[in-house]
C-alpha cells in the first residue's frame, strides 16, 4: 500500500489547545470515576466520589477559556452555537465534530455544576446547595450522573475524533484509534489525579485507594494497548515517521507515564518513591501524549 | 454588464500554456487588497510566494523537471517525457464535496448561487477547522483579521457581471472563467489536442467525479497530480470518512474502560468485604 499523501496547511492550534485537550480529559474522566465510584463502590467510597466531582468541575472551569482564547475572533465564541449567517437557526452540525463538542461542552458543563453543588454541600463547605445533594443522593442522582459520565467521556474521546476528521498526516491517518486513545488516557490521567488528591484527604477511605490504584492499571494497560494501535495505524498509513525522531523525548515520557502505576507496585525500588510521585509521572504523560499527537503533525 | 446566470462557475486552469508570469497572483492581491507576505527565498526556483494562504490566494507554482544531462544538450528537449518546467497557477477548488464545508462548526463556510465555496467574514470565528481539513492546504489564516480567508471566485466581481481578476489578467488565457459544463468542453478539446500531439502525461484533474466529486476550479496537468501537490484520487478522501469509525472507537473504549472500573470498584470491595469476614478478632 503505497502511503498516504497529505497537502494539508497546519491549523496551527498550538498550546490553548493542548491546555484545553488535557483539562477537558480530566473533566470528563473524572466525572466518569466520580460516577463509577458512586454507583460501583460502596458508601465508603462516597468521599471519594464527591472529590471526584469538585475535579471535574474545577478542570472544568478553564476550558472554555482555553478555547476562546484560541479562536481569532475570541467574541464571536458563540458563533459555535448560534448561525450568525442569513436566516440564523442554532448552528449544529453532526458531521463536524468541532460543533458536536462545542454541544457538548456546554451541556456536560451543566450536569458536572450540578453535580459540584451536590458534592460541596454532602462536604460541608457550601450548605446552600444541600436540596441538590439530597436529589442527586437516589435515582435521580444516578440518571443524573448517567447522563453526565455519557457526555464527559463524549469530552474525552471527541477531541481525538476532531483531529481524525481532517485531512491532517497522522491525525486523519490514525482513523477511528485516535479517540480512544485520548479517552482511555483521559481515565488513566483522571484516576491519577484523584490518588493524587486522595491523599491529602483524610476522609478518603485507604481500601478506596487500593481500588484506584487496581482501576489505573486497568486503563494504563487499555491506553497502552490504544497506543500500539495508533502507532500501527500510522505504519500501515507510512505517516510513523512524523512521530519519531525528536518526538521521542515525549515518547520515553508518556512511557514513563505508563509504567509509573505499574511498576509502584513491582518493583521494590518503585515502592520507595514518594507517594505522589507516580500519579504525577502518569498526568505527565498524559499531557505528553496530547502534546506529541497535536505538534507533530503540525511540523 | 449583464450578471451572470446563477450557474455553477469556476476556472478551468491550463497547466500547459502557463508562463509563470505571476499575473494572476498581482491581479488578485489588487482586487481583493491583500498585502502578501513579507518577500522571502524560498530556495524553490522562481517561487518566492511559497504557498497558498491568508494573503495568497493564487499562488504560481515552479516545477523544475529539467535533467542534468552532464552538459549534453537535447533538441529538442523531451518535454512529452515529463522533462520540463512545470507551471502551476494554483487556486482553491471550489470543491463540490468541500472537506472545509464538512467541519465548519458556524456555518461560515457557505455555497454561493454559482456553486463556489465562500466565507463569510462576519460569521467566521477562526476556529481553524477548515485549515486542518482543505486537503490542498487553500485556506490560511489573517493573523490581522482573525478569521480564515481564501479565494471568492471574486464573488463581488461576479455579481457585477465581472470576471475574476486573475482570468482576466491572465496573458495567456491558461486561466479560463465560465460556466463549469463550457469549460469542460474546452478541456476536453485541449486535452484531445495535447494528446495528439504526444504529451503523453497530459491529464485532467477534478473535471469528473473522482476527486471531491468534482472541481469547479479544475486543471490541465502535464505530470501526476502529486508532482503539482495535488493529492490523487486515492488520497482525495473527506475528512467525514473518519466520523463513523472515530465514534466507534470512542464508544468501544468507553464501554471497555466502565467495565473496567467497575470490575475495580466492584472486586475490590468484596475482596475487602471478603478480608474483614475472614480476620479473626
Amino acid at each position: 500500500m503505497p502511503p498516504a499523501e497529505h497537502f494539508a496547511s497546519p491549523p496551527e492550534w498550538q498550546w490553548w489547545i493542548l491546555a484545553y485537550f488535557f483539562f477537558g480529559g480530566l473533566s470528563g474522566g473524572s466525572y466518569a470515576l466520580g460516577t463509577l465510584l458512586r454507583f460501583g463502590g460502596d458508601a465508603r467510597d462516597e468521599s471519594a466520589a464527591r472529590l471526584a466531582f469538585i475535579t471535574s468541575f474545577i478542570a472544568l472551569i478553564p476550558c472554555p477559556i482555553f478555547l476562546m482564547v484560541d479562536l481569532g475572533q475570541p467574541l464571536f465564541f458563540w458563533h459555535m452555537l448560534v448561525d450568525a449567517s442569513p436566516g440564523g437557526g442554532l448552528a449544529f452540525k453532526p458531521d463536524s465534530p468541532m460543533s458536536l463538542g462545542s454541544w457538548a461542552l456546554l451541556a456536560f458543563g451543566l450536569f458536572s455544576f450540578v453535580s459540584f453543588l451536590g458534592a460541596i454541600a454532602e462536604v460541608g463547605w457550601f450548605r446552600a446547595t444541600n436540596g441538590i445533594a439530597r436529589i442527586l443522593r437516589g435515582g435521580v442522582g444516578l440518571v443524573w450522573n448517567a447522563i453526565g459520565t455519557v457526555f464527559g467521556l463524549f469530552i474525552c474521546a471527541y477531541t481525538g475524533v476532531l483531529l481524525a476528521v481532517s485531512n491532517q498526516a497522522v491525525w486523519s491517518d490514525a482513523g477511528w484509534a485516535l479517540g480512544g486513545m485520548f479517552l482511555a488516557s483521559a481515565l488513566a490521567g483522571s484516576t491519577a489525579l484523584l490518588l493524587l488528591l486522595a491523599r491529602s484527604r483524610r476522609d478518603v477511605d485507604a481500601d478506596t485507594g487500593v481500588r484506584l490504584e487496581t482501576a489505573d492499571r486497568y486503563f494504563v494497560i487499555l491506553e497502552t494497548i490504544l497506543i500500539v494501535v495508533f502507532l500501527i495505524t500510522l505504519a500501515i498509513a507510512g505517516t510513523i515517521g512524523k512521530v519519531l525522531g525528536v518526538w521521542l523525548v515525549l515518547w520515553l515520557v508518556v512511557i514513563i507515564g505508563l509504567a509509573a502505576p505499574i511498576a509502584m507496585l513491582s518493583s521494590g525500588a518503585a515502592r520507595r518513591w514518594p507517594p505522589v510521585a507516580a500519579p504525577i509521572l502518569a498526568l505527565l504523560g498524559v499531557l505528553a501524549l496530547r502534546a506529541l499527537v497535536i505538534f507533530s503533525a503540525q511540523i | 454588464m449583464a450578471a451572470f446566470q446563477e450557474r455553477p462557475m469556476g476556472f478551468f486552469t491550463d497547466t500547459s500554456i502557463c508562463i509563470g508570469c505571476k499575473a494572476c497572483e498581482v491581479a488578485c492581491k489588487e482586487w481583493n487588497q491583500l498585502q502578501g507576505d513579507p518577500a522571502k527565498f524560498t530556495a524553490d526556483s522562481y517561487d518566492n510566494t511559497g504557498q497558498l494562504d491568508a494573503q495568497n490566494w493564487r499562488h504560481v507554482q515552479f516545477i523544475e523537471q529539467v535533467p542534468d544531462n552532464n552538459g549534453v544538450v537535447f533538441n529538442p528537449t523531451p518535454i512529452a517525457g515529463g522533462q520540463a518546467w512545470l507551471m502551476m497557477s494554483d487556486v482553491c477548488k471550489h470543491c463540490k464535496n468541500a472537506s472545509c464545508m464538512e467541519v465548519c462548526p458556524t456555518n461560515a463556510l457557505m455555497r454561493t448561487e454559482y456553486d463556489t465555496v465562500y466565507i463569510q467574514n462576519d460569521v467566521c470565528n477562526g476556529c481553524r477547522n477548515c485549515i486542518s481539513a482543505c486537503p490542498y492546504g487553500v485556506i490560511g489564516f489573517n493573523e490581522e483579521k482573525g478569521i480564515a480567508q481564501k479565494c471568492t471566485l471574486c464573488y463581488d466581481r461576479l455579481q457585477g457581471g465581472l470576471q475574476p481578476a486573475c482570468a482576466k489578467a491572465c496573458p495567456t488565457e491558461s486561466i479560463k472563467f465560465g460556466y463549469v459544463d463550457d469549460l469542460h468542453k474546452v478541456a476536453d478539446d485541449r486535452l484531445a489536442n495535447l494528446q495528439k500531439q504526444g504529451y503523453a502525461k497530459a491529464q485532467l484533474y477534478g473535471r469528473d467525479e473522482k476527486v471531491y466529486g468534482g472541481l469547479n476550479a479544475f486543471f490541465l496537468l502535464m505530470d501526476k497530480p502529486e508532482v503539482y501537490k495535488l493529492p490523487n484520487a486515492e488520497n482525495a478522501t473527506l475528512p467525514s470518512r473518519n466520523n463513523l469509525p472515530g465514534y466507534v472507537g470512542g464508544v468501544a473504549t468507553a464501554v471497555v474502560g466502565l467495565i473496567a472500573g467497575l470490575l475495580a470498584f466492584r472486586n475490590g470491595r468484596m475482596n475487602s468485604n471478603n478480608n474483614n469476614t475472614t480476620t479473626p478478632n
